[in-house]
């Protein structure tokens, strides 16, 4: 017994030594959306290609959707922006725009330059929806059910390698689902 | 003519502190009021520069932060009330002061653990040796009566 006692400091370390190891690696600038789970909060915005156009959190029922939060003042939002023209006509995923804290004539601008990967673009200049949705940096991309809850929140590009291990398969599963 | 060098660098030195106050400007009818702004914005966390409040982050999401507590204070929400809306958008995470709840009590208790732990290591340390000393005396017979001589200030023994 006192024997097995002399192990205690060994044993604390090692304990020790396991749970920070698991913690090395893991980005903590990646948080977990607090909305997993939630609807998306309810908004009343304007479409972005149509001043006049009101949305709401309906444009989210009946198909599974990325809800990709960008501006054209945020470098990374360019950087990702060719993948998610991928994604939309080869990938054929629905993808909702958010275009946050921005310009709406820059925003026009550079769809038509780039390409528009949106099937609905919703304009938000104060950053109402994104507050709601605790957007702390863009880009950042969600994936909405078709019942318009948020079952997971890419913060960061989306590339190739992040569309096929991190959203594709959260998107397949709630894609069986309807 | 060393005026002009003076001011110069009283006005630098005191230039970052009106940047910082002119930041952002919040009307508050009493002091205790401001205070509580103060303290509840020195107790949330910035989610985009995760060391820093939202006190002193200079990043957008913190001004929205910030603004977002005046707004519902002004509204007169109650801390809990202000706090949970922020961990609801943002999780718990923004909290610099976590809830006390299944998830985190082993957080807050783990100092009381320690600190109770310590204290039975050092009573089981202090009963063995009390135990210990009553059974057997270190000192022999001889060297007893010496040292009980010794405490008596008789110096005979220590020729």
């Amino acid at each position: 017994m006192k024997r097995l006692l002399l192990f205690t400091p060994l044993i604390l370390a090692v304990v020790l030594g396991v749970v920070l190891f698991a913690g090395i690696g893991k980005d903590p600038n990646k948080l977990e959306s607090a909305l997993i789970g939630k609807p998306v909060p309810e908004f009343l915005l304007t479409d972005l290609h149509n001043e006049s156009r009101e949305l709401s959190s309906e444009v989210f029922e009946g198909q599974v959707s990325l809800l990709n939060v960008w501006g054209t003042w945020c470098p990374a939002c360019r950087d990702e922006h060719g993948d998610l023209v991928w994604l939309a006509e080869e990938k054929g995923v629905r993808i909702v725009g958010l275009n946050y804290k921005d310009n709406r004539d820059d925003a026009l601008v550079w769809l038509d330059r780039l390409g528009d990967p949106y099937q609905v673009s919703i304009y938000d200049p104060r950053g109402s929806l994104g507050f709601d949705l605790g957007v702390y940096g863009a880009p950042e991309t969600y994936v909405i059910d078709a019942d318009g809850i948020v079952r997971y929140r890419h913060v960061g590009v989306v590339n190739e390698k992040v569309w096929e291990q991190d959203i594709k398969p959260i998107v397949d599963r709630f894609r069986e689902k309807i | 003519m060393w005026r002009p060098v003076f001011a110069w660098l009283l006005l630098m030195a005191i230039a970052p502190i009106s940047a910082a106050d002119a930041r952002d400007v919040y009307g508050f009818d009493t002091q205790a009021q401001e205070q509580r702004f103060q303290t509840l914005i020195s107790e949330l966390r910035c989610p985009k520069c995760q060391n820093q409040n939202i006190a002193d982050s200079n990043a957008p999401i913190s001004k929205d932060m910030r603004d977002e507590v005046y707004r519902m204070m002004s509204d007169g929400a109650s801390n809990e009330e202000i706090v949970g809306a922020l961990v609801d958008r943002f999780g718990e995470f923004v909290r610099y002061k976590p809830e006390v709840d299944s998830r985190t009590i082993l957080l807050w208790a783990t100092p009381a653990i320690v600190v109770l732990g310590g204290l039975m290591v050092v009573a089981g340390i202090v009963i063995r040796s009390r135990r210990a000393g009553q059974n057997e005396s270190p000192l022999t017979d001889e060297e007893r009566a010496r040292a009980s001589a010794m405490l008596d200030g008789d110096d005979s023994s220590r020729t």
